[in-house]
């Protein structure tokens, strides 16, 4: 297990040397910088999209519609008429709040899951693991799927769904990390000290266990992206005429053949945003773990 | 060993009995009256009591489960609401469709992802690997609905090489195949070239080499085989998300195969069917995860046949 001994309580110092250590890694691996660099870059769209924007993502104007890019409207307009560039500024807005938001619903349920289930072992473990196994039957998208199904469209519901479709990820994931950490003698001392469970789970054992999990997030963002995108476009997700990318490139595709722009752009901002995501992974695993720090 | 499959035999049992139960929860876990979600937007009052009735939404839960679960086992998923015909043989004509897809694309998917992987191990750094592993990121990171349409705007629309849907031919099932195969591509290139390099790192790597073997038997025959064993894994569970991912595919290509079933019937709240789909498709994968991990504890005699819980 890749875990590091960074925040044992009394050693605040060495809590923030290990960030920066972590930090000087991850700006010393170009891919990561590239995808920081990405995400850095989609953030400022995304929050400045009013002021980015030379015009309403909502506003349809049929007078000019599915023009090709042009100086007045940079990547074109859609088959409303509307400026695709503008929209596309929105769309970033979306995609990050899913992403973010839908990780946090997958966290705040799955690592007190995973973290119980380990920590407590014993039938508790044996019922959690099952539920998650069948959890885990779903494959992949599936699982949002069934989730929208049931909750129905729209953006909220895309979060909560994809948020859900990664619990058991995180619970897998964090039982693991708790079922090493547990045997480790400083939490024999903590327990020893007279500690309760739930002081030893969040004090002495979620905090060892943040470098997986901030990890997994990372990806975890990318591919909540995906899959919103990917039920977006299935029309499963947001709704016109809100501006999400898989939506945008949903509508685009009837015109594909005279309007690509509609279909290219949108994609290709998802590959980007994604890309960023998993690049910024991939650095900090590689930052998060001693074996290959350089 | 025999303990082991027997072990992980009995385990599938309360993972399959647990899907059933989600399955059967997706119709009456819609907020309002489930019979007037399965009866249709426009049905008529009496219709709606009709449907209660067939359907037995008014007994209690469990004797709806009941009955629901007996069906099952013999094989009746209902009748779609859409056209009335059984769900399983709504199912039967268009699942061999989808097995064919996804099958092509893991095979694609497998041989270039493989080979990719090994060839960037043995040359780590060279131009093949940096680019072969920048191809990888950017499948791995590319939507698959647009990746499906920028090969049909390139092969279909522009070059006309290809058909941009339809079904029958060989040659319809070119693009969607590669499609679906792009991200599994990706990942098994990028795992196997990990793995790959794990294993050159290995003392008994150092010996054979230091017996003065030769690079290609030392890769091929020595470190090939411990490195595919991950990749075996990943091969299992690809094969399951490549099912589930064939949703997205299909839609694009007009591929009449399950996953499109399953959207077309969410979007109709065709609700027997999207039962009867995502059943199939969550047992496939049961089913997979069991091979996939027999598979493994005979192919790495490290793995603890003892323990399922202690991995």
């Amino acid at each position: 297990m890749r875990n590091i001994d960074l925040t044992a309580e009394g050693m605040p110092r060495k809590k923030t040397s290990e960030f920066r250590e972590v930090l000087r890694q991850l700006v010393r691996n170009r891919a990561a910088v590239v995808g920081l660099a990405i995400i850095g870059l989609f953030v400022v769209v995304s929050v400045f999209a009013p002021v980015f924007s030379t015009h309403d993502p909502l506003a349809a104007n049929l007078g000019n519609r599915l023009q090709p890019p042009s100086r007045e409207h940079l990547l074109g307009t859609d088959e409303l008429g509307r400026d695709l560039l503008s929209r596309m500024f929105y769309g970033g807005r979306i995609s990050l709040n899913i992403g973010i938001i839908s990780v946090l619903i997958g966290v705040f349920i799955g690592v007190p899951i995973g973290a119980i289930s380990g920590y407590f072992g014993g039938k508790l473990d044996i019922i959690t693991q099952r539920f998650i196994d069948i959890m885990i039957a779903f494959p992949g998208i599936l699982l949002a799927i069934v989730v929208v199904t049931v909750l129905g469209v729209g953006v909220e519901n895309v979060m909560i769904a994809t948020g859900i479709a990664s619990v058991p990820i995180y619970a897998r994931l964090v039982r693991g990390s708790v079922l090493s950490i547990k045997e480790q003698s400083y939490v024999a001392a903590a327990r020893a000290a007279g500690l309760g469970d739930v002081r030893i789970i969040f004090r002495q054992i979620l905090p060892n266990c943040l470098a997986p999990i901030i990890v997994q997030s990372t990806f975890q963002i990318a591919t909540s992206i995906l899959w919103a995108a990917g039920l977006g476009f299935l029309g499963l997700g947001a709704q016109a005429p809100t501006p999400e990318w898989g939506a945008i490139l949903s509508n685009g595709r009837a015109y594909i053949r005279t309007a690509h722009h509609l279909t290219t752009y949108p994609g290709l901002a998802i590959l980007l945003m994604v890309l960023g995501f998993n690049l910024v992974g991939d650095g900090l695993r590689d930052a998060l773990d001693p074996k290959t720090r350089s | 060993m025999y303990q082991y499959i027997v072990r992980r035999l009995m385990l599938t049992i309360p993972v399959v009995i647990g899907v059933s139960i989600i399955v059967f929860a997706i119709i009456r876990m819609i907020p309002g009256d489930p019979a007037r979600a399965m009866a249709g937007v426009n049905a008529t009052p009496e219709f709606i009591e009709q449907v209660r009735v067939r359907h037995a939404l008014d007994q209690p839960l469990h004797v709806q489960y009941g009955r629901f679960m007996v069906n099952l086992l013999q094989g009746d998923l209902g009748r779609s609401i859409f056209n009335g015909r059984p769900v399983t043989t709504e199912i039967g004509e268009r699942f061999p469709r989808t097995l064919l897809l996804a099958t092509v694309a893991l095979v694609i998917a497998t041989i270039i992802g493989v080979s990719a992987g090994i060839v960037s191990a043995t040359r780590r750094n060279s131009l093949f690997d940096n680019a072969s592993m920048l191809v990888a990121l950017v499948g791995v990171a590319a939507p698959v609905f647009w990746m499906a349409l920028m090969l049909q705007l390139l092969f279909a629309v522009q070059l006309r090489w290809l058909p941009a849907t339809g079904i029958g031919q060989v040659r319809h099932l070119v693009l969607p195949s590669l499609t679906l195969g792009t991200a599994s591509a990706a990942l098994m290139a990028r795992i196997t070239r990990s793995s790959m390099l794990d294993v050159l790192r290995q003392d008994y790597i150092t010996t054979a080499r230091s017996k003065g073997l030769g690079e290609r038997i030392v890769v091929y025959k020595h470190a090939l085989k411990n490195a595919l064993i991950p990749v075996v894994t990943v091969l299992g569970l690809q094969f399951g998300i490549l099912l589930g991912g064939a949703v997205l595919t299909e839609t694009v290509f007009a591929w009449p195969g399950v996953g499109r079933l399953l959207v077309d019937s969410i979007l109709r709240r065709d609700y027997p069917v999207v039962q009867g789909t995502v059943m199939l498709l969550a047992f496939l994968f049961v089913i997979i995860n069991l091979v996939v991990d027999i598979a493994y504890a005979f192919l790495d005699p490290r793995v603890h046949y003892r323990s399922e819980s202690g991995e």
